[in-house]
């Protein structure tokens, strides 16, 4: 057996979860999907004596998008695995960015135990759900025995693989607000083999006004420590849609300022903050000529290769 | 390691396999993994990295594949778990993606085939006429070190095929 002895509790009810939260509080863990934290164990990283189970949970599955046009809410809760998030044709609608960016989350078999809040409450800096509830601006509601709160992204990213969670509190829900009439959103990333956490990643969201670009921010994985999100309205406001090619230099230029990746064996840090321009250009430049996202192509992911333009 | 068996957490604990319930005592850390070959004897179900990462441990739950490797046997209680003896167990009658492997030659040591079924098995369903491609990004959470893949791809389309005619027939 790889993890080490423990206790899991499988209560059914909140108020249980929430008392024996309180009750191990530091010895005790959360277990939601287990995709993060078996393999934590399995390696013996941590050694948790108690694991509160939140899967039979009642309560905590909730999966909808509530509000009128232009001014909706996606409600993801506990225990919604990223599978049944990608699945949603109606998030979707509310907002593409979340599906966009959980074809990027591992394997389908992961997803469907992996939760969307425990990919949060994971509060990996290469993971992309925590980068993508900061750059929509969302928030998760929190709960404990001693009250309630609700945290915006910027508050509960504390570091990498660090929230400012305490070890008795339980997120309940995330919130995702939905995307604003007239912007357009979306996500990429490059990945040494598919289903692997990427080398790096860009999400963006560009507000349009009729023809004119407005506004731009941009959210990344794996080149911050925590998620984030560089405003570039300034920057891009003005531009014609048309002119998307010639103000995406700037934009790369803006974005190589303003990440801070490290190297490994994987990928040097110089490899990092190119890639991640080249890939913020041309997810800027499909955004400005409104095109969907290209299938994620077999296996490799990998981006057609881009002769127009010799920079990025 | 202070081990001792005295202090170690066990449970009782109610596991569909194949359609069979069992109850069983065991200790609260055990993975499905070890649970599945260790207690029920069912083999067929593979440990390469214990990671999640090169899917030979597979198995459906309520038809859905999941790493065993990555869950508490306790987890899986309340669900179906479907392991590869669960879609064929008969060298005489194959299931159709055991035979389109056979078919194809998608495997030489068998190691990972276990993990290949289970996930091919149920993405069919759900995507009934894959192409190459499409075929390809299904397989692309299970690791081979024998086959190079390509009779693999070709294997999930020839399960397709099968199955299409099993219903048709
Ligand atoms: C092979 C593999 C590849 C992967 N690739 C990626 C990838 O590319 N991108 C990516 O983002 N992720 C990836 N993951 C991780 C996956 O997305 C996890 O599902 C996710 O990070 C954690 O969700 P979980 O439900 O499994 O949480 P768990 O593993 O159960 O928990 C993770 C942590 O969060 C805590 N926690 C969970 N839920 C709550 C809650 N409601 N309140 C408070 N604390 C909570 C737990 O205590 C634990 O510390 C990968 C995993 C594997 C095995
Ligand atoms: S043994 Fe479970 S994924 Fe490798
Ligand atoms: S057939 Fe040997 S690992 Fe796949």
């Amino acid at each position: 057996m790889k993890p080490p002895p423990l206790r899991i509790h499988r209560p059914t009810t909140l108020e249980d979860t929430l008392d024996l939260l309180s009750e191990h509080s530091a010895a005790g863990k959360v277990l939601a999907g287990g995709q993060s934290l078996v393999p934590v164990l399995n390696m013996r990283l941590a050694a948790p004596s108690d694991l509160i189970d939140i899967t039979a949970v009642s309560g905590l599955d909730e999966l909808l998008v509530t509000g009128d046009d232009g001014q909706t809410e996606i409600i993801v809760g506990a225990r919604a695995t990223h599978r049944r998030v990608e699945r949603s044709a109606e998030i979707a609608a509310a907002n593409p960015l979340l599906g966009e960016a959980l074809r990027f989350v591992a394997h389908p078999a992961v997803r469907n135990r992996g939760t969307t809040v425990g990919s949060i409450a994971h509060a990996d800096p290469n993971g992309e759900m925590p980068m993508i509830l900061a750059l929509t601006g969302g928030r998760v509601d929190v709960r404990s025995t001693r009250g309630e709160r609700s945290l915006e992204a910027d508050e509960l990213n504390v570091g990498p693989l660090e929230t400012c969670l305490e070890a008795d509190e339980l997120i309940t829900r995330a919130v995702f607000p939905g995307l604003p009439a007239g912007a357009r959103a979306g996500f990429d990333e490059l990945a040494r083999r598919s289903g692997d956490y990427g080398l790096a990643g860009v999400g963006m969201i560009v507000d349009v006004d009729d023809d004119t670009v407005t506004g731009l921010r941009c959210g990344f994985i794996s080149v911050t420590d925590v998620p984030e999100i560089l405003n570039l309205d300034a920057l891009v406001s003005g531009t014609g849609l048309n002119d998307a090619p010639e103000a995406a230099d700037a934009v790369v230029d803006a974005v190589r300022n303003f990440i801070d990746p490290g190297g490994d064996i994987h990928a040097s840090a110089d490899y990092r903050r190119h890639l991640t321009g080249v890939l913020a250009s041309r997810l800027f430049r499909r955004l400005c000529r409104g095109e969907n996202p290209r299938k994620r192509a077999g296996g490799t992911r990998r981006p057609a290769t881009d002769t127009k333009r010799g920079r990025a | 390691m202070t081990e001792s068996l005295d202090t170690e957490p066990t449970s009782t604990i109610r596991l569909t396999v194949n359609g069979t319930l069992h109850v069983l005592e065991v200790p609260d850390r055990k993975l499905l993994s070890d649970v599945l070959r260790q207690d029920l004897e069912l083999t067929g179900t593979h440990v390469g990295c214990e990671h999640g990462v090169c899917g030979a441990c597979t198995v459906q739950l309520d038809g859905e594949p999941v790493r065993s490797c990555l869950m508490f046997a306790g987890s899986a209680q309340g669900h179906e778990v479907t392991t590869v003896e669960g879609i064929g167990d008969d060298p005489e009658h194959p299931a159709d993606v055991q035979q389109a492997f056979i078919d194809c030659h998608g495997l030489q040591c068998g190691f990972c085939t276990p993990g290949f079924i289970t996930t091919i098995d149920a993405y069919i369903d759900e995507n009934p006429h894959p192409s190459e491609e499409e075929a390809r990004e299904a397989v692309s959470g299970n690791l081979c070190r024998c086959t190079g893949y390509q009779n693999i791809v070709s294997a999930v389309q020839r399960a397709a095929e099968l199955r299409a005619e099993g219903a048709s027939q």
